[in-house]
């Protein structure tokens, strides 16, 4: 299809300032994406490097004080600056959300098919009963045991699992474009994390969604999205497809990154690599390139300005000036 | 597993017969409510009719709880006073709960200058005692019950607000109501819809200690002369009588002080059967 070729979601030099208690902090800069209609999209990052915040500026829900600037396009509607009320119809019905907390995402007071059926009933216009029923069929895809009968239970009655399956279904129940997850398996079990991420992989190819996936956890971006961008102290360090840079980082932060993963099979006794130093703080970010301090390839111009995205292989960018340097060392990724 | 479902009318009325606070409170408030109601047919006496010879009489087979000062049958006064309870109690509450709840949760909602405004407001109204704004209220309208009435809901707003925005603060911030955004509800339908669910226990629980402090507040006013005028008997005008003659007669001062006792205890239990009654979490399914 041709207009597969237009991006579903364009954002371009986003970027978010918010007011703490101790100041103006601009949490995000320069962040900039595509995705198509049917593509899945990874963003990794440590805590506090602007990836949840990211996601809620794409769905409208920061707090009122934060100042949003450059653009972010929904089938070439400009989303920055759009009316709330008009924000809530896209909200839930193109572009929806799964959170990380399954236990806390639900409202204890209702019982579950109510929430699912909401959405529904809100955005499409359906009847009561169509929408139970609509209800009770996404509850049996995601997996949920005897929907039926469940339909009038509440959260409290479900382990985590069967809530985040529940979460997916409200959050699917009208075929969004864009579906964020947003650590949707950080607060799960190991053996639970893998099915939700299938259910989730195989719902998103089902419908045709885009997806927009954010972890902390190489494993997961490597195995579940297409292509991914790496996030650090607020803007993109590197982005490109996940073969292309899980086989060829370019940026001393992704290495290290890397590095840093626990093993199996590593020798007893091995250490894990480390990053040294600490993330910045987003209320006094460095003009430069925020990495410089913890990155043992920096040069000054590194703290001069931030710098630009450059090209290192087919759609893989890095923002490093000593991508050539990071380059050369010894290869980090699969391959090595 | 717990058996899942939602609880049918039926089996919400099961559920609460079984909840032994829940039974006993609307027992007591059913007593109350009952004495109120067959004052307007019937007492054993006037409550209005004095009888000076006969004062300060002690229980007999006449008057089952002896007469007042002025030889006023105290089962009578007792049962026409439970009107007065009610009335207050329930208009005054009434008047606190829908304002200041009403106002909490736009607070709560809104922040920003909307929710400096009402949080400031309710700061000034509170800085006002209720018996102050019942004495401007009483130079304007005249004194009796619409006054003290109108007095202790004013006076029960401030309190009403602050648990309100408090606790939907509180609600507000759980990633729950995030889902609910990021669904695409809007603000009102949040609040009507996730925090005022999740709030509600807090509320009754309030509102059962805001009717006992009316009642008390209530004996107060009228004590200055400012509630319920005489010969209209009130349980906190009874009180209020006996205690001049503390020494003389206590028994005065007890019976109104259990009716109080009482009618404020059964509401708490009403209030927390209630609170358990109405939260899926804790409806306890065997």
């Amino acid at each position: 299809m041709s207009a597969n070729d237009h991006p579903l979601l364009d954002v371009s030099g986003l970027g978010i300032r918010l007011n703490t208690s101790r100041g103006p902090a601009q949490a995000v800069r320069e962040v900039s994406f595509a995705l198509k209609r049917g593509e899945t999209l990874g963003i990794v990052g440590e805590s506090g490097c602007g990836k949840s915040i990211t996601a809620l500026a794409l769905l409208g829900l920061l707090p009122d004080s934060a100042v949003v600037s450059g653009s972010i396009r929904l089938d070439g509607r400009e989303l920055v600056g759009l009316e709330d009320a008009d924000y809530c119809k896209l909200r839930g019905n193109r572009i929806s959300m799964i959170f990380q907390e399954p236990m806390t995402a639900l409202n204890p007071m209702h019982t579950i098919g109510h929430q699912v059926a909401e959405p529904l009933l809100r955005h499409t216009g359906c009847s009561a009963a169509e929408a139970k029923r609509e209800a009770i069929a996404l509850l049996d895809r995601v997996g949920l045991p005897d929907p039926v009968r469940r339909f009038d239970a509440y959260p409290h009655q479900f382990s985590g699992g069967q809530r985040q399956r529940i979460t997916i279904a409200m959050a699917l129940a009208c075929k969004p474009d864009v579906l964020i997850a947003d650590e949707p398996t950080t607060a799960l079990d190991v053996t639970i994390q893998r099915q939700i991420l299938d259910l989730i992989a195989d719902l998103v190819a089902e419908q045709g969604m885009a997806m927009i996936l954010i972890s902390h956890d190489l494993g997961v971006i490597a195995e579940n999205v297409q292509r991914m961008i790496v996030m650090y102290g607020g803007t993109v360090v590197e982005s490109g497809s996940t073969d292309a840079v899980f086989s060829r980082m370019g940026h001393p932060y992704t290495q290290g990154l890397f590095r840093a993963r626990p093993r199996l099979g590593a020798r007893k006794g091995m250490r894990l690599a480390t990053i040294a130093g600490t993330v910045p703080e987003l209320a006094d970010l460095p003009a430069g390139c925020p990495f410089a301090d913890r990155c043992d390839l920096v040069i000054d111009a590194c703290r001069a300005a931030l710098p630009p995205a450059i090209e290192i292989g087919d759609g893989h960018q890095a923002r490093c000036i000593r991508t050539d340097a990071a380059l050369a060392r010894v290869p980090v990724g699969v391959v090595a | 597993m717990v058996q899942a479902g939602a609880p049918a009318p039926n089996a919400f009325w099961r559920r609460a017969l079984r909840h032994r606070s829940f039974t006993v409170g609307a027992l007591l408030c059913l007593v109350v409510l009952g004495a109120a109601l067959l004052s307007l047919v019937w007492t054993p006496w006037s409550a209005y009719e004095i009888d000076v010879a006969s004062k300060l009489r002690p229980p007999s087979s006449a008057h089952w709880l002896g007469t007042d000062v002025l030889g006023r049958d105290i089962v009578s006064l007792l049962l026409v006073g439970a009107r007065a309870t009610i009335l207050v109690g329930v208009i005054a509450v009434g008047i606190g709960l829908t304002c200041g709840v009403a106002l909490g949760l736009v607070a709560a909602a809104q922040r920003g200058w909307s929710e400096e405004l009402i949080m400031r407001f309710s700061d000034f109204t509170f800085a006002f005692p209720a018996v102050l704004s019942a004495i401007m209220l009483a130079a304007v309208i005249g004194p009796g019950m619409v006054t003290s009435i109108t007095a202790i809901g004013i006076f029960q707003i401030p309190v009403f607000v602050r648990v309100t925005r408090g606790s939907a603060g509180a609600i507000w911030a759980r990633e729950f109501i995030l889902a609910a955004r990021a669904a695409g509800k809007g603000r009102f339908r949040i609040t009507v819809e996730h925090v005022l669910p999740n709030i509600l226990s807090i509320l009754i629980v309030q509102a059962t200690i805001q009717f006992a402090l009316a009642i008390l507040a209530e004996a107060a006013l009228s004590y200055l002369g400012l509630g319920t005028q005489p010969p209209q008997p009130s349980w906190g005008r009874m009180l209020n009588d006996a205690q001049t003659l503390l020494f003389q007669s206590p028994s005065l001062a007890v019976y109104p002080g259990a009716a109080i006792a009482l009618a404020v205890l059964g509401l708490n239990l009403l209030g927390d059967g209630l609170r358990d009654l109405l939260d899926p979490r804790l409806a306890r399914q065997r």
